[in-house]
């Protein structure tokens, strides 16, 4: 009955999106690709630091990665979009299970210092190979031309795009987290030696979880440069991953749903704490956070199912009386 | 099932976002977006948030400045609505804030967006929707291109500019230069030594005996400058942000080296390098400049400064006169009120470039006497003049004559 329900409402939401770019002028089309955008990479950071227990700073690293590899594909070897997208996949996965290996040693707070050392070197070494990605001037794209004479414009193809594969990248997550894999990632976080004794090889799962999460990434990255049409370092500062870990957490530490609320909040408040002073916009963005910690100090997707589980209660015990 | 309830809430997260949007469909379009019988809407986009915001002092100089006009009864009456956004230096939010003042907003114009990397990722959208991105704050040379990019223009001397006039000055005054150069790792640093390269040119390219670099998240220049010191260099051309500049000077004294100090304008502070960095070490320094500072005692008498003094009083009290960037949106804005002037009742956006394209001769009230903007259909560069000045201890003391760097 609930599952009935609840799979009734994910298709409801599924097709308030699909129709979403018919109602909404182009630049909240934009917006709205952007969240989606960031709720793939805030996915992939989940599975790594709420699922798996590993703190990354680093995530704007892997983001940026996923960016250069579609921009310098399209630009440098005019390759089709579309297969920037399971390449960049590929790469991350590759580098993040690389970067994985070492931080096994790395624990909690030491592995939130060893990539947030990524998070800094990244734009520095993108700037060193300048004959591919053009330096700290970036690299300027042309936006993805519509396929098959779709009735679509550009920004509304770009957010059915990201919406396709956001829900595809959520669904091979709500499977890989509710299987036999899943269970592993999360007993390795809880308890990582009853975890060795239960037979996990947790090195192995660390480090595949490490390039899972960094493949999810990059994707988003790849998505994302070629929505802004542009990449230059910049774009992927310490900020980036800062706000990434933020998304995570507000959203709500392991739960998929947390992705998406945490990346409304990192794409939608900014904006708000600007709108309300331009004086000290970062003040106002921290008042935001400071409460959203205090009222839902799981995230926000751990209020709303308190809340949730507030109103059936009370409507249970009302109908009993 | 099992995941019921997660899948209710990821159904709840999709559907609070949708309304969060619907809001906001776009109004109808009217003759030239942004401008009515009593209005002219203006957006600018500056860091007011994130690790740049120091130049956040700029947008908040040009509102301050509107305002003033505004209360003034506006340009051929119409006020001007000034849409400020921030964009914490980030190019994706960059194209955000952009799409926003254009589509959502519908301003007649984007002004004085702020930052290489911004204005890079807006450049195309900006030209392909033909709004004005009328001059950015930043020093690139890419800006000046009317016949690739007829829709954006900058303002201030580009470094390449700059550069030239340095090089050309070290040719004319030093006997048997050996130069040495620190530059910032970037197209900024890049800029300024492909113009003084350029300025120097091919056959004295060996006058050059060592270049430094550094990235904007070394923690010193240290190293550099020791470097620079052992390779004999009597010249020294300092292309540096504030921070590095006065590192720099502080280290280059504190180590006994006394070249000809050349610093790049990005750097001209008083108050924010030559001070820090210790007066007896900034002493006879040499910078070029192109607009009058608070700090420098002879505009005390001066008409622009005393009502830019005035101005800051009554309109800009959160800033503090110290700061350059206060100068800087004073004069800018100044440039676009004048060219929505010479607009007169046609402010369609053909006739703002067209304007904007067409500024003789026009002398922002703190530029350095001598020094003007010059406009025209193929000349996308407005301010291409400046002039030497030595820092005496306590100001830049200017010399010889305003130089083109053409």
């Amino acid at each position: 009955m609930n599952g009935l329900r609840g799979r009734g409402l994910v298709i409801v939401a599924i097709a308030v999106a699909c129709v979403l770019p018919f109602l909404l002028s182009n630049f909240r089309v934009f917006q709205f690709t952007q969240v989606y955008i960031y709720a793939i990479a805030l996915l992939g950071l989940n599975i790594l630091t709420g699922y798996n227990g590993q703190i990354s700073l680093g995530h704007g690293a892997f983001f940026a990665i996923g960016a250069y590899a579609a921009a310098i594909m399209m630009d440098q070897w005019q390759i089709g979009y579309g297969w920037t997208i399971p390449v960049a996949a590929i790469l991350c996965f590759v580098a993040g299970f690389l970067f994985g290996l070492p931080a096994l040693r790395l624990e909690g707070l030491y592995l939130a210092l060893a990539t947030f050392s990524l998070a800094l070197a990244v734009p520095q070494i993108l700037k060193y190979f300048e004959h591919w990605t053009g330096g700290s001037q970036g690299i300027v794209l042309s936006k993805p031309a519509v396929p098959f004479g779709l009735p679509l414009n550009a920004d509304q193809y770009l957010y059915y795009l990201a919406l396709a594969v956001l829900l595809a990248l959520f669904w091979l997550a709500v499977n890989l987290l509710q299987a036999r894999v899943g269970r592993a990632i999360v007993s390795i976080r809880d308890n990582p030696i009853a975890a060795r004794a239960m037979g996990i090889n947790t090195a192995l799962y660390k480090s595949l979880t490490f390039g899972v999460s960094a493949a999810y990434t990059g994707v988003a990255g790849a998505l994302s440069a070629l929505a802004v049409a542009y990449v230059a370092p910049d774009s992927f500062s310490i900020v980036l991953s800062l706000n990434l870990l933020i998304g995570v957490v507000i959203g709500g530490l392991a739960s998929i749903q947390g992705a998406i609320f945490g990346a409304f909040f990192i794409q939608f408040v900014p904006n708000w704490a600007q709108d309300i002073s331009k004086a000290a916009p970062g003040v106002i963005f921290g008042v935001f956070l400071i409460a959203v910690i205090y009222f839902a100090p799981t995230g926000i997707a751990g209020g709303v199912k308190r809340l949730a589980a507030l109103w059936s209660r009370r409507r249970r015990s009302g109908s009993t009386t | 099932m099992r995941f019921g309830i997660s899948s209710r809430l990821a159904a709840v997260a999709l559907a609070i976002g949708s309304v969060a949007g619907i809001g906001a469909v776009s109004p109808a379009l009217a003759q030239t977006p942004g401008v009515t019988a009593t209005e002219i809407k203006i957006g600018g986009i500056h860091p007011y948030s994130g690790p740049a915001s120091a130049y956040g002092t700029i947008g908040k100089a040009i509102g301050a400045y509107f305002k003033m006009v505004n209360e003034q009864g506006g340009i051929n009456g119409r006020k001007i609505n000034y849409l400020p956004m921030d964009d914490g230096y980030s190019p994706p939010k960059a194209v955000e804030m952009a799409r926003k003042l254009v589509e959502q907003d519908q301003v007649a114009l984007i002004f004085n967006s702020l930052g290489t990397p911004s204005n890079s990722a807006i450049h195309k959208y900006m030209n392909q929707q033909k709004v004005p991105q009328l001059f950015v704050a930043t020093g690139a040379s890419k800006w000046n291109d009317p016949k690739n990019f007829p829709w954006t223009m900058g303002w201030q001397p580009n470094y390449q500019t700059e550069g030239r006039i340095f090089a050309a000055y070290v040719l004319k005054n030093v006997k048997e230069p050996k130069i040495g150069i620190l530059y910032q790792n970037d197209d900024y640093g890049k800029d300024y030594l492909k113009g003084f390269e350029d300025g120097l040119g091919a056959g004295n390219a060996k006058l050059v005996v060592m270049k430094q670099t550094y990235e904007v998240t070394d923690p010193t220049v240290d190293s550099q400058i020791v470097n620079l010191k052992n390779s004999g260099a009597n010249v020294f051309f300092n292309i540096t942000t504030p921070k590095f500049a006065a590192q720099a000077i502080k280290k280059a004294h504190d180590i006994g080296w006394k070249p000809l100090h050349l610093l790049n304008n990005v750097s001209s502070s008083v108050g924010s390098v030559m001070k820090p960095a210790g007066v007896e070490a900034s002493k006879d320094i040499i910078t070029a400049l192109y607009q009058k500072e608070y700090t420098d005692s002879q505009w005390k008498n001066d008409k622009g400064m005393q009502d830019w003094v005035a101005w800051m009083k009554k309109y800009n009290t959160e800033g503090k006169l110290e700061d350059g960037f206060n100068v800087y949106g004073y004069n800018v804005a100044q440039t676009l009120v004048q060219v929505l002037k010479q607009c007169g009742s046609d402010l369609s956006r053909e006739n703002i470039m067209r304007q904007a394209a067409n500024l003789k001769n026009f002398e922002p009230a703190l530029f350095l006497p001598g020094i003007k903007i010059n406009t025209g259909p193929a000349d996308f560069a407005p301010t291409q003049q400046m002039q030497l000045a030595r820092f005496s201890g306590e100001t830049f003391v200017l010399f010889g004559e305003v130089l083109e760097g053409r």
